[in-house]
């Protein structure tokens, strides 16, 4: 194997790694100074050139698919590839979901941005190891087997002089493609890979100086705002442009329904897009919230599908001497992260570039392409970190709004959303329905059980979720859903001989729906885990021993054990005498990925139906770990995201719209109700590294609503766990 | 346009506002470049857009910049720096208290002005403290951690 001499002049100096980028001016290279002479790189993912650069100062550059939304895939992808290529973490840099430097690895989504994109990095860093240590083998006189890789040259293992990486291939190509046999490092003499280190970005985001996509300004650049309907679904019948006439330079921007301004600053477009006067026709006909749930089973449906079907569990439960049933119910919600959406579009002269926080940029810039009629080649989407989105929120509908605005004035337009905006418009989390029946055998076992789903239907190879500026102004879009695999996990983790999962699939949803985090199997792991404690508590066993009684993998059965001590499980059946009760919930999440189970204490006040949390304790098996306190980060995050989901979180609409739009009527979790978290990683270097964005978050509510069973006798089927449903639970 | 003048991190700072309603946060952010402070609600709910003015943690969202003169305002910028960091940024970068870091800097300006009043606060009093701060990616724990490790006690 041998790096071919392409010699090309780029990426000179990209020494240290830099997540911000300087402010103010025209920020055409968003995370590097110098990635802007890296266009027009290979953006292959089989090229070892499409992930990653030598410079000529020996230094690294990572060309990264996946982003970091606050995850840290921003240290822990540098760590896999510093560990393959015996590089110092601080002389990599990485660049992120830019479309015209880095590789189209996927959306960052689904909790894959290690199992598959960092995975897919480390191939090609043990590939560009392999082809470094050829090079040095030819330039030194020494067989490969005598050399290895150190701080960033290639040396003998006997010692003496070797060979610098920026001598090898500095600012060459390698010219190879990544050899999926190249091998990996073992293990047992991994030296960065399994360390806590930390984030780069946390210094400039606690101190102010990090850049957010909110945060940049481009030359020449405006401000925008849209003017959504009263009504989901009005028409525009007539704007009245004098209603903005006091604030100077404003000007009204409409294409069909769609309705926007544009200010010379963010709060002129503010103050215009609030006094603009405009009259709205029809629309409307929502099913409210309330209604929700009634509409799941009436459809219309798609089709019905059985996603597990073991044994006869129809005849097993009209058999079964004990049987139960229970209906669980989970609330359409907001992504509602802490920044609304924003983005900034200079649409000109045939081309596009966008600076966004959307998780697929790539996907993101064949859509704009398809949208404005440009050529891909002429389209541009640079990923600047957003607030974190935990899914699909309004980061692609705004970039969209500013891309019709810039096309509209012909300058680079800024679009912030409001708060109502993001969480009135932002796609929303579906609602979940499940029917779960069970039987219990004389062995006191789960003999039988029966799952029947009700969901909104993703649309399949949906190109992207329907836009709003674009519906509004008639464009053309492929019409569907898009919910993210959400019919995963609705079966028992447990050994059960007879077991029905079925799904009647809706055609539509109430609100336009999209990922959230973990889809779905947050609602299913809820239903599953909770009725499960209810057999549990029927058969008068011990929820702990009821569930390892059941299990089998050993992975799955550690973490069972190991949460439940963090929180000094005792055993005795639930509900308990009263005061503290604890749950415990367990997910082997999407039935192949990561183990993980969760124990929880929580109170209850009977009079005013609140719930306490006192503390968690999360046992967590993912493989390998790349960086442990990044992941642990990952996981009480999960916790407390749930944790308020669970408690708090349901989007609010009546006929016309959305009416939780801010967060008095869409509160979140406080400071206050913030319990202690305990969190025991299982840690398993030899397998390989599994997802740590997602899993932990599916055993929170089952967890929850276990405990506050054991601790009151109240079952809660039913999301968010308001004092007055708690109340009512008792009656 | 009126002219008027901002003492901001100890500095005079000249600032042109059309309107007299317009936020303090947007004249920061947009005309002084101190984009710190983070539009989060524009409601005084989230706390995301927290400065101190006179020492106490205000919502820039909800103060125009016209009532902010003569008062002395402190955005996370005049706190400290990366590189000479405030001990509550130190603290915060010691707990790696960030995700995806929107609502960081409202919670450093929080935890800083609780601090200045009460140097030994415990942990209970970082809870009541920031109770009027939202954080969606679920770093409380170690918010909680980085407020106690700036007080010096154990968390």
């Amino acid at each position: 194997m041998s790096a071919t001499v392409d010699r090309r002049d780029f990426l000179k100096g990209a020494g240290a790694l830099i997540v911000g980028f300087s402010l103010h001016g025209a920020p055409a290279a968003q995370q590097l100074p110098s990635a802007e002479k890296a266009i027009g790189k290979t953006l292959d993912v089989n090229d070892v050139d499409g992930f990653l650069a030598v410079n000529a100062d020996g230094s690294v550059t990572i060309y990264c698919g996946k982003v970091d939304l606050g995850q840290g895939l921003r240290i822990a992808i540098p760590q896999m590839a510093a560990e393959e290529l015996g590089c110092a973490i601080d002389r990599i840099a990485m660049v992120e979901g830019d479309t015209a430097l880095t590789p189209d690895q996927g959306p960052t989504a689904g909790s894959t941005g290690i199992m598959r994109g960092g995975v897919q990095i480390r191939q090609a860093a043990a590939t560009a190891r392999e082809a470094l240590i050829g090079l040095a083998a030819e330039k030194l006189g020494r067989p490969r087997g005598d050399l290895e890789v150190v701080n960033h040259e290639v040396r003998p293992t006997s010692g003496g002089p070797g060979v610098r990486f920026g001598d090898l291939v500095g600012d060459r190509r390698f010219g190879i493609k990544v050899d999926a046999k190249a091998p990996l490092k073992d293990p047992a003499t991994y030296t960065v890979v399994g360390k806590s280190l930390p984030r780069p970005d946390v210094p400039g985001k606690v101190t102010g100086g990090h850049k957010f996509v909110h945060d940049i300004v481009v030359d020449g650049m405006l401000h925008g705002a849209v003017v959504r309907p009263p009504t989901i679904g009005a028409t525009l019948a007539d704007v009245d442009e004098s209603s903005i006439r006091s604030i100077p330079g404003a000007r009204v921007v409409r294409i069909k329904d769609f309705l926007g301004v544009v200010a010379n600053t963010e709060w002129d477009a503010m103050s215009a897009a609030r006094a603009l006067k405009a009259r709205w026709t029809g629309g409307g006909a929502l099913v409210g919230d309330a209604g929700v749930r009634a509409w799941m089973k009436a459809g219309p449906f798609e089709s019905d599908e059985s996603l597990v079907k073991k044994g006869d569990a129809k005849a097993a439960l009209a058999g079964a001497a004990k049987r139960l049933s229970a209906e669980y119910y989970w609330p359409m919600q907001s992504h509602a992260s802490m920044g609304p959406s924003c983005a900034i579009a200079d649409v000109r002269e045939g081309k596009a570039t966008i600076w966004s926080a959307s998780q697929a940029t790539h996907r993101f810039r064949a859509t704009i392409s398809r949208l404005l009629g440009l050529a891909p080649a002429g389209v541009r989407v640079i990923y600047v970190d957003g607030a974190g989105c935990y899914g699909m929120n309004g980061h692609d509908d705004a970039a969209a709004d500013a891309a019709l605005l810039s096309r509209a004035v012909g300058r680079p337009v800024r679009v912030q959303w409001t708060r109502q905006d993001e969480l009135g418009w932002d796609p929303k989390g579906p609602p979940q329905l499940l029917a779960l029946e069970g039987a219990l055998g004389d062995d006191g076992r789960i003999a039988a059980w029966r799952t029947e789903m009700w969901l909104p239907k993703a649309t399949a190879q949906l190109p992207n979720i329907p836009l709003l500026g674009p519906e509004s102004a008639g464009m053309p879009q492929a019409p569907g859903l898009s919910t993210g695999l959400i019919s995963q996990n609705g079966n028992p983790p447990y050994a059960v001989a007879h077991q029905d999962v079925v799904v009647h699939w809706l055609k539509d949803a109430p609100l336009r729906p999209s990922n959230l985090r973990a889809p779905g199997k947050i609602a299913n792991g809820f239903a599953v885990e909770s009725f499960t404690d209810e057999l549990a508590a029927a058969a008068g066993r011990d929820a702990l021993e009821f569930r390892l009684a059941g299990l089998s993998d050993p992975r799955g059965i550690e973490v069972v054990k190991r949460a439940a001590a963090l929180i000094d499980w005792r055993a005795r059946p639930s509900p308990g005498p009263g005061g503290v009760g604890r749950g415990i919930a367990y997910l082997h999440y999407k039935n192949n990925e990561t183990y993980v189970a969760m124990a929880m204490e929580a109170e209850v006040d009977r009079s005013s139906g609140a719930i306490r949390v006192r503390r968690v304790g999360c046992a967590h098996d993912c493989g390998l770990v790349v960086n442990p306190d990044a992941l642990r980060q990952q996981i009480e995050g999960q916790i407390l995201q749930t944790l308020s989901r669970t408690l708090h979180e349901e989007v609010r609409f009546d006929r016309s719209n959305v009416t939780s739009v801010d967060f008095a009527s869409y509160p979140l979790l406080r400071f206050p109700d913030v319990p202690r978290i305990a969190i025991d990683l299982v840690v398993r270097p030899t397998e390989p590294p599994l997802g740590g964005g997602e899993a932990a978050s599916t055993p929170v509510p089952a967890a929850l609503a276990n405990a506050v069973y054991d601790a009151s006798g109240a079952r809660l089927r039913t999301v968010p766990f308001t004092r007055d449903r708690v109340r009512g639970a008792f009656a | 346009m009126p002219t008027f003048t901002l003492n901001v991190n100890g500095s005079p700072r000249t600032v042109e506002v059309r309107d007299a309603a317009e936020p303090l946060l947007f004249v920061l952010r947009n005309q002084l470049a101190l984009t710190g402070a983070k539009y989060g609600c524009g409601l005084g709910q989230c706390g995301a857009c927290t400065v101190l003015i006179d020492g106490e943690a205000m919502r820039s969202c909800t103060v125009s910049a016209s009532a902010a003169q003569r008062k002395a305002i402190t955005t996370i910028e005049g706190l400290g720096t990366a590189a000479k960091p405030h001990p509550v940024q130190a603290a915060f970068v010691a707990e790696q208290a960030a995700q995806c870091g929107y609502c960081a800097a409202g919670m450093v300006m929080t935890a800083a002005a609780l601090l200045a009043k009460n140097p030994k606060a415990t942990r209970d009093d970082a809870q009541q403290a920031l109770a009027g701060n939202l954080c969606r990616c679920g770093t409380h724990q170690r918010i909680l951690d980085a407020v106690v490790r700036a007080t010096g006690a154990k968390a």
